[in-house]
Formats: structure tokens, C-alpha cells, sequence
């Protein structure tokens, strides 16, 4: 039985433990090491037993879908590059996809391997990263943290010459994207995920099998599968408890039905569960690159989109597997350029929604590592 | 030739007394600054280069190049850290208990300078000698103890609370298995004396021989890390230690991902530079006496003597930097276990099996005594490491996991 | 059974093959020591925008002509056009004041791909630290301004291209001058250009910033 059913839940406004012992409230954010910027869990401590938690957040609210709904289509897509900012492209990518159902829009086959590259790359990137952060988290004193961004460095320097920028990319375009790669840039590219498996190998070797962290993460922040479905949690996070959902699999957006590759699925729904599924994800990801790498055709980048995007009135959701889950965009379009109404379905910040239920009865200690294996980042989470 | 170092050092310190003979109190207070000064300010040094050692040695784990701007390789960047510390504003936290947020540095700092003073750093280097000494200095050094949880509770942060609390339990825990395994050593060199532990951890008969070769190994092989039960005190030793010194991956009560720094969360400036070297220097003086009662002190081969001690420290200090590059932190649930669970059953069983070795070498003699200890004692031990730890783990973590791929 | 601690030890291996391959391996010592050494940018790389001029002088080879699309589509709309006008005050096609606010400014591109002239492109210097955080950062036209020269500096590819554009274009419109020229002078009939015809904005304007004139 998971400490979490044991532990009955109790209400926030708690004073006193069962001994009559004061209860111990710490407001841990938002400046703290490790809550993945500025987010705050007001946890109350018996001891150092998270006894209740309450998660505040608002602190990087910077109004993207009030924007959203004051500007043009074409020009919120800058803006969606500051929502996840890890991951420029797959936010690119979710809003193009919902605009391209908006209005009808064929993406050309080009351009679709394109973005399958940039899509799957960012998910390396993201997977390491976390990876990274999440072991910092438990107290690795940074060096996997700085072993991933080693890694992610060299996929941002190819970000950087085939979009212009490292991680604010805004590269994909409604009906395409925005430019040819240089010559030169597949073959980079084509270096990189090759020597990708080598590095994986390394961090696998450096912390799978790790005593410590099968420990500390092992039966710590459990959601079982009934749970994560009805805590409508997505991605890795999901899949983690057992789920066997992707969105890649499920929706087959894009081209994604032409790849051959699997999705791993975890059995606990514990931490360890997730920082491996993670782990695994990645090495999928390298399988789906070398195979667009190789069939990646010649011929356009840009489908026939309208000059001026003047959708007609109607509504549409498109949804991606971003790295952190399930990503949608939905527009409801009133015939004028500009969106009547613009939302995100962020992935993170529903996944958060079942950060009290899995730290309850946790240690402090875990409260963060339960926060870090979510993989959240706040600009997601706040908008 | 062997402890050179050590007898001119020594001699250098008559000279100097000899100048005051004519004053008997004069040379009383000359002779206690002798011991004392040139000890503080050596491992203050040990202790300026240590931080740059390990931020260096950290840096080229994590494939950063480290400090390289104050000084060749970054060398002067300690004097720099202190120049800022120096200059840096004291900030008082308005509510806390200001009398013992004052005193807690000192507090910490007291008892690691003592405990220093009981490692026997070379040939008649020996601040305090002691009859007594190691048990003195278990004495001592878990005085520091209280420093950390007066800096944690007069902070009157809840972070420094939580790491004032944290630092009590492990600290009391890691003190049991730290000194039975000491207590192996103290068995069979049959002294509480520093010195004569040192002394005990050469193969007299060798030493003395003339012969090159045996010169060379007598002051090698005796040392206990190379005996069944000294390899596994060691162990237990070095990993009690580590949480003694609050070292990763113990270092539970500043664990800056979880509660900010711990107890050091609310210092500044100077005063966070002294509970910093404070816990360095107990770091120290944990690492010395390590090495004096498993490692053999300042034994080794040509230059016997405060190289070989240095030497030694140093090195138990990079690994303790190597293991702080590499591993996370465990839980403070799991911490208290392991030290109660895990290390304590396990040490006690190695006294055992250090009365076993004794008892096998008296009766055959030491090459027979080696090889059954390597073989059954040490085997034993290990099925019990593992038999304990299958005991402590719940099931789900034991098994293997297997991750499905499904389409 | 494995042995306890394996995993530790195996980890501690890793660690320790990247301290001692730090001091061998270039890929195991990415780091760029920043003053001293540039981090290579490559010329696809983008920063802030800048106006292009052609020839000589920057305020006559201007090739802006305030249109003021790119001032349409800034999304955090940090670009301010003010257009100029001749004695008479009547306007002519160039901006008198083109600020752009680098501390806004989101490096986004969307402001060099609306524009019809290829007047304004992406720089990619990126030490534009200054000391007053809100002129400083507030770039002027005559601080926008770049020649050309520059231009094929530092995005050779690009400036080739659009320099290729902009000779067809030109060519296609000499033609068609030659050939309205052409037909001018057969009907004999003079009609005046028709001017750029601004579509009333969707939105409101930005608040007005101060100006120094
Ligand atoms: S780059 Fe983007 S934000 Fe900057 S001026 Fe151009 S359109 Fe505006
Ligand atoms: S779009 Fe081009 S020509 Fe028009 S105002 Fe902007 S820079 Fe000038």
C-alpha cells in the first residue's frame, strides 16, 4: 500500500499534529533551488512528512492568450516559443497544427519531415534536460545536469543555423516552415543523432542502475493508472503509470504514421518509473530522427497558405505529443484575422494538477524530486 | 633518511624554545603556540586549497574548466573567496536568537581545531598526546553537533531548522558505526594512543631488516585497509565519515535542492566563511584520523612522515570530492536506516571479525589469517552486507524492473 | 546477486572517464571562455533588426519606405515609424523617426519577413549591453542604419539572396517603367502613381513614446 493511501487527507487548515506538536509550515518557493523557477508549494510538515501541500503559482503569468486574442494569428506564434521554453519547436509545431485545421492547409512533405526532425530533437533535448534536473534534484550537485546540457548544446547550435536562434526558434510556419535547411545541416544533424545513443549509454550507465536513485525514487509519488486517467494526465507522466497513450500513436498528426517506433511503457507510476520512461523515450526519439534523416525528400517548405490569414468562423484544437504531453492549441476563429478566442492546454500545468495527491505522506526531500519528475517548466505552466 | 621531515621539523621547533630557555614561562607559552599556531594555520591553508581543489576537481567532472582566473589555474581564487567573505555585509536575521547565531561559528570551529590537535601528523608531530587520544577525539569531534543545531535553530528559518534537526539525527546516528569501527582498530593495535596505532601498522619484523625491499613493503602491507577487518572498517569508516562531515551524498543538512543551505541558510559574509571552514576542518580531522587508524598514519615507504599524511589526506579528500561529483543525496528516512540497519549490524559484526583474525593469527600465524579472513570472514560480511540490505529494501525494489515497448 | 554498491561504482567509472578525458578530449571541455574568446556565430544566427541602406549616404540610400507593415506585425509591437514629409508637407516615402526597442524586441523575424523592401534584416551582434537601460536600448534610425557591406558580413548567404531578389525585382520594374513609358507616351495620358494606401490598423496604436528631435 503507497503512504499516500494510508495517509488520510487532511484539510489545509491544520494546526496541530496527533501528538499535539505544531505543525511546521514552509512556504517553499517561489526563490527556491529547486522548484524549475518561480512556482511555491506552501507544504505543511509534521516532521518531515508533507502532511498537506498546496501549490501556488501565477508568478511568470504573462497573459499569452489574452495577447493571443489581441494580435493577428501569424503573430502569436513568437509568443508560443516563450511558453515551454525548452521546447520552442514542439510549441511552434502545436500551434501551426491548429491553425493549418482552422483554415485548410496542406503541409508539404518536405516540410513535414522538417518538423518531424526539429520535433524529435527537442524531445532529446527535453528528455536530457529533465533527466538532468531531476537527478540535480535529488542532489547530484549538477554533473548528469551538466553532462545533458553538454549534449543539448549541440542541438541548439543546430537549431541556431537552421532557424536562426537557439531556443526562442519561431520556425514553423502555418503550412510549412520557415526556411530551407542550409547545405551542410543534415549532415551535422545526421552526425549528432548518430553519436547520440553513445551519450545515452553514458547516462544511463551513470545513473539507471544507481543504488541511490533506484532508492529514492523507487515507490516514491505513485499514481496508479485509474488515478493518472483521472487526473487527465499526459505524456510521459502517463504513460509512467501504465497508460498506453501517445499522441504520436493516437493522433498521428503529421507524417508520424510512417516511423517505426515504440512507446515505453512503465508499471509503477512511481518516479523512477518516469525518469525511465524518459530515459527510454529518448532512444525512440534517435530511431524516429534516423529514419527522417534518411527519407527526408526534396521539393517545397511552404504550402499554400493565404497572404493574410483570415480564417472563417469556426474553431478548431490541434493537439501535439509535446515532450512534456499532450499540447493543444484551441482557436475559435470569428472571421477575422485576429482569434476570438485563443487557448493552451498546457501539458505541464495539468500534470501538475496531481502534485498534492502524490506528495502526501512524502518526505520534504521527495516533495521536490515528485516536482522535478513532473517536468514542468513555469512559463508553461503560468502562460 | 626515512622521517626526515618530521625530525627537522621537530628540531626547528627545539631551536626556536631553545631561545627562551631562560624564561620557563615564556618558553611554556613559546611551546604551546608552537604546537598549536603553525597546526591552525597549516590546515587553514589545507583548507583554502581544499575548496579549490574540489571546486577544480568538480569542474573536470562535470567537464567545466573550474576556477582559472585569480592566479595560475585558478590557484589564488581562495584568497579572493576570502577577501569577499571578509567584505561582505553580516546580515543578522532581525528575529533571530542573536547570541547564538553569533556563537555558532566558534562553536563549530572549537572542536574541529581540537580534534586536529589529536592526529599524529608525523614522528613526534603530535599536538596532543594523548593516552587517550582517539577516544578524545570521537569526544571532541561530536561536540560540533551542537554548533550546527545552534545555527540552525537561532537562524530562525525553517530551512535552517529542518537542517538543524537533520544534522542531530545523522550526526548522533553516524557517530555509532564511525566508532565501532574505530573500535576494530583500537582492538588489535591494543592502545587508545594515535602514536602507537601508527606504530602498530608496520610489519615490525620488516622494517627494521636492512633489507631494501622489506623496507620498502614493512611500511606498506602493515597498514590495517590491508587486513580483512581493516578493508571493511574502512568502508564502514569512510562511509560513516562522510556523514559525519556532512559530505555528499549525506550531506542531508544543507541540501541546497531541498532546504535552501540548511543550517548555513541564514549566514554571511564572514561568519558563513568560518562554520564553512569549520566543517571543512572537521572534514579534516575525520579524514586524519581515518587515516591513522586504517590507512597507517604517516607509515610509507622513503619519506615516512607528514608527506605521506598529507598525502593520504588529500587523496581521502578527492575521493570524498570524486563521490560528491557523482552521487545524489539520500533521504533522511533512508539515511537514519542506513546507519541503524545497515552499518551498525555490519560493523559490529566486523568486530568479530577482527577477534576471529586475531585469534587465527596468534594460532597459525599471518599469511593463514589472511587468506581465511579474505575468504570466510570477508565473505561473510558480504553475504550479510546483502542479506541486509534484501532485509531493508521493500520487494518492489529489489526486482529488476522491465520496461515494455508496445507500438 | 550483484554486488552492493555496483551501480555507484559504475557511475563513479563514468564520472571519473570525464574528469581524466576533460583534459584530453575537446567535446569533454565545451566550455568557451567568454571575454577572451567569441563564441563563433554563424551567419544564420539572429539578434535584433536593423535597417539596410544602399550606397553612401545612410539617410538617402535608405531603402525603408515607411510602409509601416513591419510596425503592423511586431507582435510585441516595438517598432515606432514616423513618416516624413517634404517642405510642403506632403509625405514622402521614408521614415523621419524608425525606432525599434531592443529591450522589447523579441528577435522574433516577423518584422524583416512582412517587409515588401527588404530594408530591414536580422543583425546578430549580441554585446549590446548598455548603461541607461531605456535610450540605450531604444535604437534610433541613424543607429539602425547598416550599409549593405554589412549586411553580406554577416549573413553572406542571405545577403546574396536577397541582393539576387532585389535585381530582379528591379529589372522586372525597369521593364514594366520601359514599357508604361511606353504606353505613357502612345496614349499620350498622364495619370499620377497611386500611393500607398494604408488600411485603417485593427487594433491601437502603441502609447506614443517621447521623442527627442
Ligand atoms: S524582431 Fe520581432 S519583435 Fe523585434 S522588431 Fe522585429 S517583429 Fe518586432
Ligand atoms: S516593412 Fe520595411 S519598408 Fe515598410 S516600414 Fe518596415 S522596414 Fe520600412
Amino acid at each position: 500500500m503507497s503512504p499516500v493511501q494510508t495517509m488520510p487527507p487532511r484539510s489545509y487548515h491544520i494546526g496541530k499534529d496527533d501528538l499535539g506538536a505544531d505543525i511546521l509550515e514552509v512556504a517553499m518557493g517561489p526563490h527556491h533551488p529547486s522548484t524549475h523557477g518561480v512556482f511555491r508549494m506552501d507544504l505543511k510538515l509534521d516532521g518531515e512528512t508533507v502532511v498537506d501541500l498546496k501549490p501556488v503559482f501565477g508568478y511568470l503569468h504573462r497573459n499569452h492568450e489574452k495577447i493571443a486574442e489581441d494580435i493577428t494569428y501569424p503573430m502569436s506564434m513568437p509568443f508560443t516559443d516563450r511558453l515551454d521554453y525548452l521546447c520552442g519547436m514542439t510549441n511552434n509545431w502545436a500551434y501551426a497544427l491548429s491553425a493549418e485545421k482552422l483554415i485548410e492547409i496542406k503541409v508539404p512533405e518536405r516540410a513535414e519531415y522538417i518538423r518531424v526532425i526539429v520535433a524529435e530533437l527537442t524531445r532529446l533535448v527535453n528528455h536530457c534536460l529533465l533527466i538532468g534536473f531531476f537527478v540535480n534534484d535529488l542532489g547530484a550537485l549538477g554533473t548528469p545536469l551538466l553532462y545533458a546540457l553538454r549534449e543539448r548544446e549541440k542541438i541548439l547550435d543546430l537549431f541556431e543555423v537552421l532557424s536562426g536562434a537557439r531556443m526562442m526558434v519561431n520556425y514553423i510556419r502555418f503550412g510549412g516552415v520557415r526556411c530551407d535547411p542550409p547545405d551542410g545541416w543534415l549532415k551535422e544533424c545526421q552526425r549528432i543523432v548518430d553519436a547520440f545513443p553513445a551519450f545515452l549509454d553514458e547516462y544511463e550507465t551513470l545513473l539507471t542502475e544507481n543504488e541511490i536513485i533506484i532508492a529514492r525514487a523507487q515507490n516514491v509519488g505513485v499514481v496508479t493508472r485509474e488515478e493518472a486517467i483521472n487526473f487527465s494526465l499526459t505524456g510521459p507522466m502517463l504513460r509512467a503509470s501504465g497508460v498506453n497513450y501517445d499522441i504520436r500513436k493516437v493522433d498521428r498528426y503529421g507524417i508520424y504514421d510512417r516511423f517505426d517506433f515504440k512507446v515505453p511503457i512503465g508499471g509503477h507510476g512511481d518516479c523512477y518509473d518516469r525518469f525511465m520512461v524518459r530515459m527510454l523515450e529518448m532512444r525512440q526519439s534517435v530511431k524516429i530522427l534516423k529514419q527522417a534523416i534518411r527519407d527526408l525528400p526534396e521539393g517545397e517548405i511552404m504550402g499554400k497558405a493565404p497572404k493574410i490569414f483570415r480564417p472563417a468562423p469556426g474553431e478548431a484544437y490541434g493537439r501535439i505529443e509535446a515532450p512534456k504531453g499532450e499540447l493543444g492549441f484551441y482557436l475559435i476563429s470569428d472571421g477575422t484575422p485576429i482569434p476570438y478566442r485563443f487557448k493552451v492546454r498546457p501539458p505541464s500545468f495539468v500534470n501538475l494538477t496531481a502534485l498534492r495527491h502524490m506528495c502526501l505522506g512524502h518526505k520534504v526531500a521527495d516533495a521536490v524530486i515528485i516536482l522535478g519528475s513532473i517536468d514542468i517548466v513555469l512559463g508553461e505552466v503560468d502562460r | 633518511m626515512n622521517n626526515y621531515f618530521d625530525l627537522k621539523l621537530v628540531e626547528l621547533g627545539r631551536w626556536i624554545e631553545a631561545f627562551f630557555a631562560h624564561y620557563p614561562t615564556l618558553k611554556l607559552v613559546v611551546h604551546l603556540l608552537l604546537c598549536t599556531l603553525p597546526l591552525a594555520l597549516s590546515f587553514m591553508g589545507a583548507f583554502a586549497f581544499t575548496t579549490w581543489l574540489e571546486r577544480k576537481g568538480l569542474a573536470r567532472i562535470q567537464n567545466r574548466p573550474g576556477p582559472n582566473r585569480v592566479g595560475l589555474f585558478g590557484l589564488l581564487q581562495p584568497i579572493a573567496d576570502g577577501i569577499k567573505m571578509l567584505l561582505k555585509e553580516d546580515i543578522v536575521p532581525e528575529r533571530s536568537d542573536k547570541l547564538f547565531h553569533f556563537l555558532a561559528p566558534i562553536m563549530l570551529m572549537i572542536p574541529a581545531m581540537i580534534g586536529v590537535g589529536f592526529l599524529p601528523l608525523g614522528d613526534g608531530l603530535h599536538a596532543l598526546p594523548l593516552d587517550s587520544a582517539i577516544i578524545f577525539f570521537f569526544a571532541i569531534s561530536s561536540l560540533n553537533t551542537i554548533a550546527v543545531f545552534m545555527a540552525g535553530w537561532s537562524s530562525r528559518n525553517k530551512y535552517s531548522l529542518l537542517g538543524g534537526m537533520r544534522a542531530v539525527a545523522q550526526m548522533i546516528s553516524y557517530e555509532i558505526p564511525l566508532v565501532l569501527s574505530a573500535v576494530a582498530v583500537i582492538m588489535m593495535a591494543g592502545s587508545l594512543n594515535a602514536q602507537e596505532v601508527v606504530a602498530s601498522q608496520q610489519i615490525s619484523s620488516w622494517v627494521g631488516s636492512g633489507n631494501i625491499l622489506q623496507e620498502f613493503f614493512g611500511r606498506i602491507l602493515g597498514w590495517n585497509v590491508f587486513k580483512p577487518w581493516g578493508f571493511a572498517g574502512f568502508i564502514f569508516f569512510f562511509i560513516a565519515a562522510l556523514a559525519e562531515a556532512n559530505r555528499s551524498p549525506f550531506d542531508l543538512p544543507e541540501a541546497d535542492s531541498e532546504i535552501i543551505a540548511g543550517h548555513l541558510t541564514e549566514y554571511s559574509g564572514f561568519k558563513y566563511a568560518i562554520l564553512f571552514m569549520g566543517e571543512y576542518i572537521s572534514a579534516f580531522a575525520i579524514a586524519g584520523i581515518g587515516v591513522t587508524l586504517f590507512l597507517g598514519g604517516w607509515n610509507g615507504p622513503v619519506f615516512a612522515g607528514l608527506p605521506w599524511f598529507v598525502l593520504k589526506l588529500f587523496s581521502l579528500f578527492a575521493v570524498m570530492i570524486w563521490i560528491r561529483g557523482t552521487l545524489p543525496r539520500l533521504r533522511v528516512d533512508q539515511l537514519m536506516g542506513y546507519a541503524w540497519k545497515f552499518l551498525f549490524p555490519l560493523a559490529i559484526l566486523n568486530i568479530f571479525l577482527a577477534g576471529f583474525y586475531h585469534f587465527l593469527e596468534r594460532q597459525w600465524g599471518t599469511a593463514i589469517a589472511m587468506l581465511a579472513g579474505w575468504l570466510f570472514g570477508f565473505g561473510a560480511l558480504q553475504l550479510a552486507a546483502i542479506a541486509l540490505s534484501r532485509l531493508n529494501q521493500s520487494p518492489t525494489i529489489r526486482s529488476k524492473r522491465v520496461y515494455q515497448l508496445v507500438e | 546477486m550483484s554486488l552492493i554498491g555496483k551501480g555507484i561504482l559504475k557511475g563513479m567509472g563514468v564520472t571519473a572517464k570525464n574528469f581524466f578525458q576533460s583534459y584530453y578530449r575537446k567535446e569533454r571541455l565545451p566550455t568557451v571562455e567568454y571575454p577572451e574568446e567569441k563564441a563563433t556565430i554563424n551567419q544564420f544566427s539572429r539578434n535584433f533588426p536593423f535597417l539596410l541602406y544602399d550606397g553612401d549616404d545612410p539617410v538617402d540610400g535608405m531603402r525603408c519606405t515607411a510602409c509601416t507593415l513591419c510596425e503592423r506585425a511586431c507582435p510585441p509591437q516595438c517598432i515606432y515609424i514616423i513618416k516624413d514629409k517634404d517642405e510642403n508637407g506632403k509625405a514622402i516615402l521614408s521614415p523621419r523617426i524608425f525606432d525599434i526597442d531592443t529591450s522589447v524586441c523579441m528577435s522574433c523575424q516577423l518584422c524583416v519577413e512582412v517587409c515588401p523592401y527588404e530594408a530591414i534584416r536580422m543583425d546578430s551582434a549580441f554585446e549590446l549591453s548598455n548603461e541607461n537601460r531605456f535610450e540605450g536600448l531604444l535604437l534610433n534610425r541613424e543607429e539602425l542604419l547598416k550599409p549593405n557591406a554589412y549586411y553580406h558580413e554577416i549573413h553572406p548567404l542571405e545577403a546574396r539572396e536577397t541582393d539576387d531578389r532585389m535585381a530582379a525585382k528591379a529589372a522586372l520594374a525597369e521593364a514594366k517603367k520601359k514599357a508604361r513609358q511606353k504606353r505613357a507616351r502612345l496614349a499620350a495620358k498622364n495619370k499620377p502613381p497611386p500611393g500607398l494606401k494604408k488600411t485603417p490598423p485593427t487594433r491601437k496604436k502603441p502609447p506614443q513614446r517621447e521623442k527627442s528631435e
